[in-house]
């Protein structure tokens, strides 16, 4: 099965089918559809409201959606928790965080996942290896900080940014999806954040960006998707639009982006 | 390269060091109030207070709400309160009492309380998860009363004595030492005291569910998105409470002898208020073992030094609800000096 979908040109990852998310009587997302190969980059941007984080936290298992499949490479899985998806190989930045300030850094990294013992249905925590495996990957990932038992809220915006994607980097994930993990950085740490993801890249992995910032756009991607109003609107491989036609189908406008565009519409 | 960048992120061992001792202070400084508080009462009242009869006293007397400030310790640090704790204890204690005198074998009788209050924990957890009350507050008020109702109704709001002997031991008996006279012994109900705090400060550092209770009351949706089932472990910290409530009922059992249906009524603020003193945040993913057991210590002396000073209990609580404000604005004032610096 594997093999038959890895010979193909591009092996697809990643595939969603038909999403639909209700939240009571406001619709969410209806019918969107979204895939992602290995060692793609995929840009998702739309407006504020647009469904781009509630589509992610389904594709993370955060929220079930209320109707349509996700497949991991051709095959249909069903996500009851973020476990379930962490399982699967998918590990999300969230746009909050969602950090706990009040633990060090290296136990936010490994929250849930803690290095250790299993004794009787309980983990006895290897805090020794989690501090010295979280320093590592931190180094590798050449983020600075004082110390891995620094509490996460006593740091910067921008370092607990750092924390949340070495935290999604840490598992080997087959799909990182990053929602808008620049938008707290300066301009040199977007730099690294944006390296990072072309090393992920590099490395196979599938990644989907969230980013409001055309230049990380059209920087990193290899293809772009905008959601307008909770549906599918446009996508097309990053070589063939521009910066004025992506900016347009974020507002849900198509066609006059002065006569450059044949837009790549499904 | 490598090894500079990895140097870089261990660096600056002493600044480490520094906020390391800071956060000790955070943490147990109110020891050096209750060492302070030993020292004045030690000075009142030379020829008493470090007797080893008051000193097992004081041991006995803090007993009981030394395991419901635990149990409620768990449950604090979700964020969360357990109102229940008074009832729970007083519901298991009659039911223990009653299937002593019914002949139960009495290792049964042992796990009465523990058994009883585990399950009105449970019962707690499943009230605010899966009926999703929206404040931990509103179950435990519900369940203070109606297991206080229950309480009355089994016992027929009679008290029962004659509590077998076996079953007393762990709240009556003491170990006596070689040397030191007659009163040097230690009580039984200090090794239970000890085996708990010990336990439950080794499981909240080392254990995985431990860490997760912490990051459940720092961010629970930080938690939840790290694939922690934030349900399973708010009913297991009710469940711990209850089960220390049940513990608690087997201590004042064997203490007591009887089962009195209004044993513990306003037992829980007790608690809360120990637990407070010991630097716990209300608001949770915050405290340490320790500063609970200060908290407890800090209550039981208040409460040793003014009963041997003969001092109405007026002032007891006067002063107990005094401390209770102090410590917490003594702990807002180290935490704005510490963001200021
Ligand atoms: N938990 C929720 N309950 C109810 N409505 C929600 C919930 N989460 C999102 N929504 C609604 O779903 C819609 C899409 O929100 P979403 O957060 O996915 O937008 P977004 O594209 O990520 O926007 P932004 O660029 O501002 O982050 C919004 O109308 C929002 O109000
Ligand atoms: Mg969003």
């Amino acid at each position: 099965m594997q093999a038959s979908a890895g010979s193909g040109r591009d092996q697809i990852l990643l595939e969603a089918r038909g999403i639909t998310k209700y939240f009571g009587a406001v619709t969410a997302l209806e019918g969107v559809n979204l895939k992602l190969s290995r060692g793609e980059v995929l840009g998702v941007v739309g407006d504020n409201g647009a469904g781009k984080s509630t589509l992610m936290k389904v594709l993370s298992g955060l929220f079930r959606p209320s109707e349509g499949e996700i497949l991991i490479q051709g095959q249909p899985v069903q996500f009851n928790s973020p476990r379930d998806s962490h399982k699967a190989g998918i590990e999300m930045v969230y746009q909050d965080l969602a950090l706990a300030g009040n633990m060090p850094i290296f136990e936010n990294i490994y929250l849930g996942r803690e290095p250790g013992r299993r004794v009787g249905g309980l983990t006895i925590v290897n805090h020794a290896e989690s501090r010295k495996l979280a320093a590592e990957h931190l180094a590798r990932l050449q983020i600075h900080v004082k110390s891995v038992d620094q509490n996460v809220e006593d740091l910067s915006g921008g370092q607990r940014q750092a924390v949340a994607i070495a935290r999604a980097t840490a598992f080997d994930a087959k799909v990182v999806i990053m929602d808008e993990p620049t938008a707290a950085l300066a301009i040199k740490e977007v730099g690294k954040v944006l390296d990072l993801i072309k090393r992920l890249k590099d490395h196979g992995v599938g990644v989907i960006l969230i980013s409001h910032r055309m230049d990380d756009v059209f920087y990193v991607c290899d293809r772009v998707m905008a959601i307008f109003h909770g549906r599918n609107f446009a996508e097309a491989p990053l070589k063939d639009t521009n910066r004025n036609e992506v900016i347009g189908w974020i507002m849900g406008t198509k066609g006059h982006a002065a006569g450059l565009a044949h837009d790549k519409v499904h | 390269m490598a090894d500079a960048s990895k140097s870089a992120t261990v660096a600056a061992p002493h600044e480490f060091q520094r906020s390391l001792r800071s956060r000790l202070l955070e943490d147990y400084g109110i020891l050096l109030v209750v060492v302070g508080m030993a020292v004045v009462l030690s000075i009142l009242q030379p020829d008493y207070f470090l007797s080893a009869q008051n000193l097992t006293n004081i041991v006995r007397q803090i007993g009981m709400n030394a395991l419901l400030a635990l149990g409620l310790y768990i449950v604090i640090v979700t964020a969360g309160i357990d109102l229940s704790v008074g009832s729970v204890m007083a519901l298991s204690i009659m039911l223990l009492a009653m299937a002593d005198k019914a002949g139960a074998p009495w290792p049964l009788v042992l796990l009465v309380g523990p058994f009883v209050g585990t399950l009105i924990g449970v019962i707690n957890g499943l009230g605010l998860t899966l009926l999703r009350l929206p404040h931990p507050f509103i179950m435990t008020l519900g369940t203070l009363n109606a297991v206080r109702g229950l309480c009355n109704l089994v016992s027929g709001g009679q008290p029962v004595s004659g509590i077998s002997d076996e079953v007393r031991f762990i709240g009556i008996a003491d170990i006596p030492l070689p040397f030191g006279g007659e009163f040097a012994v230690i009580p039984v109900s200090a090794i239970l005291l000890l085996v708990c705090y010990a336990g439950v400060a080794w499981f909240m550092k080392k254990v995985a569910l431990g860490r997760h209770i912490f990051a459940v009351g720092g961010n629970p949706q930080a938690a939840r998105v790290s694939g922690i089932n934030v349900n399973g472990v708010l009913v297991f910290v009710y469940a711990a409470s209850g089960f220390f409530a049940g513990l608690a009922a087997l201590l004042m059992a064997g203490r007591t002898g009887s089962g009195y249906p209004n044993l513990g009524i306003g037992a829980e603020l007790d608690a809360i208020a120990a637990v407070i003193i010991g630097g716990a945040s209300f608001f949770g993913g915050r405290g340490s073992v320790l500063g609970v057991f200060a908290g407890v210590l800090v209550m039981g002396l208040l409460r040793n030094g003014l009963n041997l000073m003969n001092i109405s209990a007026f002032w007891q609580q006067t002063l107990i609800g005094v401390i209770i404000i102090l410590a917490v604005w003594i702990d807002v004032l180290r935490r704005n000096s510490g963001t200021r610096t």
